[in-house]
C-alpha cells in the first residue's frame, strides 16, 4: 500500500516538473515504507526506468523528442552513473543521507528563489 | 562545438548524482537543454525523458550486482507513478505555476530536514 502511494505521488510530481520523480520517491522510500537508503536509491532508479519510459514514449508520439541530443546527453550520463552507483558502495549511510538532504535543501532553496 | 562539450561534462555530472543518490538526472538534464542548446520546456522535458533511458538503465545495471534493486518494488512503483504522472498533469493544468513551485520547494526543504535528522540519529 506505501508502494502504491510512493508511485502515485512520485509520478504526480514528476509530471509537474518534468523531471522522473526520483526526488521524491527516495525519501517516501525512506521514511514511508522504510526501506534502508541504499536499496531505496537503486530501487528508485528501476522505478524511473519504467516511468521515464512511457513518459518517452508519449512526447515522442508528440515529435518533442530531440534524439541528438538525449544521446549527446544521456551516454555520458551512462558512463557518471556506474561510476556514482560504485563510489555509493563505499559511502557509509549517514554520509550518503546527508548528502541526498543536501541535494533537497539546494534545490528547495532554487524552487523558492 | 563548446555547447557539446559542455552538454557532454553536464551529462556526466548529473549521471553521477544519478547512480550516487537514487534520482534520475532530470533535474540537471532539463536546465542544461535549454540553456546550452536552446530547447523550449516542452522539448526539453521529452528529451530529458529519453536521456534518462540509458543513465537509469546503467545504475540500475550496477546496482543489481551489488544486489540493492528491490524488482517487486520498483515495479509497483513504476506502474502506480504512470496513474500519478495523469493526476499530476491535471493539476499542473489547474493551478498556477508559481504556487506549484513554491509548494514543491518547501516540500524539498521540510524533507531535507527529517533526512538529515535520520542521519545526526543513526551517527550517535
Amino acid at each position: 500500500m506505501r508502494l502504491v502511494l510512493t508511485g502515485l505521488v512520485a509520478g504526480f510530481f514528476s509530471a509537474l516538473f518534468g523531471v522522473g520523480g526520483g526526488i521524491v520517491m527516495v525519501p517516501l522510500l525512506i521514511l514511508a515504507a522504510r526501506f534502508s537508503e541504499r536499496p531505496a536509491m537503486a530501487t528508485s532508479l528501476a522505478a524511473i526506468g519504467l516511468i521515464a519510459l512511457v513518459g518517452t514514449i508519449s512526447y515522442a508520439l508528440l515529435g518533442d523528442v530531440h534524439l541528438g541530443y538525449a544521446v549527446v546527453i544521456g551516454l555520458p550520463a551512462a558512463v557518471g552513473a556506474v561510476a556514482g552507483a560504485s563510489l555509493q558502495q563505499r559511502l557509509t549511510t549517514p554520509v550518503l543521507t546527508f548528502g541526498f538532504a543536501g541535494l533537497l535543501a539546494a534545490i528547495g532553496i532554487w524552487l523558492l528563489v | 562545438m563548446d555547447e557539446i562539450v559542455i552538454a557532454i561534462g553536464l551529462g556526466f555530472v548529473a549521471g553521477v548524482f544519478a547512480g550516487l543518490f537514487g534520482v534520475g538526472g532530470g533535474i540537471l538534464f532539463v536546465p542544461t537543454l535549454i540553456i546550452v542548446f536552446g530547447l523550449g520546456q516542452v522539448e526539453a522535458q521529452a528529451t530529458s525523458l529519453l536521456a534518462i533511458l540509458p543513465t537509469v538503465a546503467a545504475g540500475t545495471w550496477r546496482q543489481h550486482l551489488y544486489r540493492n534493486v528491490r524488482w517487486r518494488a520498483a515495479a509497483v512503483i513504476g506502474t502506480t507513478a504512470i496513474v500519478g504522472v495523469e493526476l499530476g498533469v491535471l493539476a499542473a493544468k489547474a493551478l498556477p505555476e508559481a504556487t506549484l513551485r513554491r509548494l514543491f520547494g518547501v516540500l524539498m526543504l521540510a524533507i531535507a530536514v527529517q533526512l538529515a535528522s535520520r542521519a545526526r540519529r543513526e551517527v550517535s
